[in-house]
């Protein structure tokens, strides 16, 4: 394996970094989440206030609500999940390419909350993976915010390239 | 047409079940055979042209088991009227008043779905609530709070909830706070 070398030159001074892949990837990642907002009962109000000037998603570079699920990043459940929606819901997740994080928002994406019914899942995460659990009924916008910086944190924390790009490793090692 | 008068005519051509009065508001039973004939005389002989509601109620264990309740109004005397009949579990269905009302589609729709009557010249009797295949009626007493498990694939599924010794009901009381709290009880307790 050749030695990192850059050779000095006055032209390009300043303009070069030195960073891990994993480390590049996963910055842009978690600086750049498009969320899906899957706005189903009070929480999506919340989420609507997050997204506004006051609280201001866009600082976190979540701003980007896609209403399609194939440019979106992190799945934001942001409300109840009855029976009737859930498939729609895991089938617009479905539909969301890799990578993708999921979002509970509230206590009846995160546990069916006061609605221990026939009609409602009890919680998203019986039918997709959910990165971060949000609690509140509904939560502020600070909290759905504190979420969102968990994620990124975990996001930083992952092994981009050797995961999801094994097929890539092994055809260059 | 005042209400008294409303009540007189209705008494005087059909033979009704029973009258009741509480609180200044009239609830007749009706015979169900009636109930086309007496909504269309309600609205086109006594002013009744606003249908507010159709509810369903489940006196389960009793026989007839069902009631159904309309409740009409005028909008220009502003009257209000009430009317029901029960139905048996045997032969669960009445006769539509979507014809009557364009209004009483989606509330018979509803009372299908949850309590499982039917109703007799609905045009689009489908679940309103609940999806095409789902196998119960939910707000029937008998059903229990919550839910059954089923699956309608590539419709939709559901599994029973956890209640964890609930339902969690308040106590009404003068008491502590602690005391009235939602607890999981009895109804022995």
């Amino acid at each position: 394996m050749p030695e990192a070398h850059a050779a000095y030159d006055s032209k390009v001074e300043g303009n070069v970094i030195f960073t891990r892949v994993d480390a590049a990837i996963n910055w842009m990642r978690k600086n750049s989440l498009w969320p899906m907002p899957m706005g189903l009962a009070c929480c999506a109000i919340e989420l609507m206030a997050a997204g506004a000037s006051r609280f201001d998603i866009a600082r976190f570079g979540a701003e980007v609500m896609r209403f399609s699920p194939r440019q979106s990043d992190v799945m934001i459940v942001a409300g109840t999940v009855t029976y009737k929606m859930a498939l729609a819901v895991k089938r617009i997740w479905d539909q969301m390419p890799e990578p993708k994080w999921c979002i509970a928002m509230g206590a009846c994406a995160s546990s069916g909350g006061m609605y221990r019914s026939y009609a409602v899942l009890q919680g998203i995460d019986q039918l997709l993976p959910v990165d971060v659990y949000i609690s509140g009924c509904p939560p502020r916008p600070e909290a759905l915010l504190e979420g969102l910086m968990k994620l990124q944190r975990k996001i930083d924390g992952e092994q981009a390239l050797s995961e999801q790009k094994r097929v890539l490793i092994e055809a260059f090692s | 047409m005042p209400l008294l008068d409303s009540i007189t005519a209705l008494e005087g051509k059909f033979s009704l079940l029973g009258k009741h009065e509480f609180r200044g508001e009239t609830t007749l039973t009706v015979q169900r055979e009636d109930i086309a004939a007496i909504c269309r005389f309600c609205k086109e002989s006594l002013g009744f042209d606003y249908l507010i509601d159709i509810t369903s109620v489940d006196n389960f264990g009793e026989e007839p088991r069902f009631e159904i309740v309309y409740e009409l109004s005028s909008i220009a005397t502003n009257e209000h009227l009430r009317l029901k009949l029960s139905v048996s579990e045997d032969e669960p269905a009445v006769a539509s008043v979507t014809g009557i009302w364009p209004t009483a589609n989606w509330h018979e729709r509803e009372i299908f779905d949850m309590m499982g009557i039917g109703f007799t010249g609905h045009p689009d009797l489908r679940r309103i609530l609940m999806w095409e295949g789902y196998p119960y009626f939910p707000l029937r007493k008998d059903f229990p709070l919550a839910g059954k498990p089923s699956d309608v694939p590539e419709v939709a599924f559901t599994k029973a909830a956890p209640l964890e010794g609930g339902p969690f009901v308040t106590l009404p009381t003068t008491a502590t706070t602690k005391d009235r709290e939602p607890r999981a009880r009895r109804i022995e307790d």
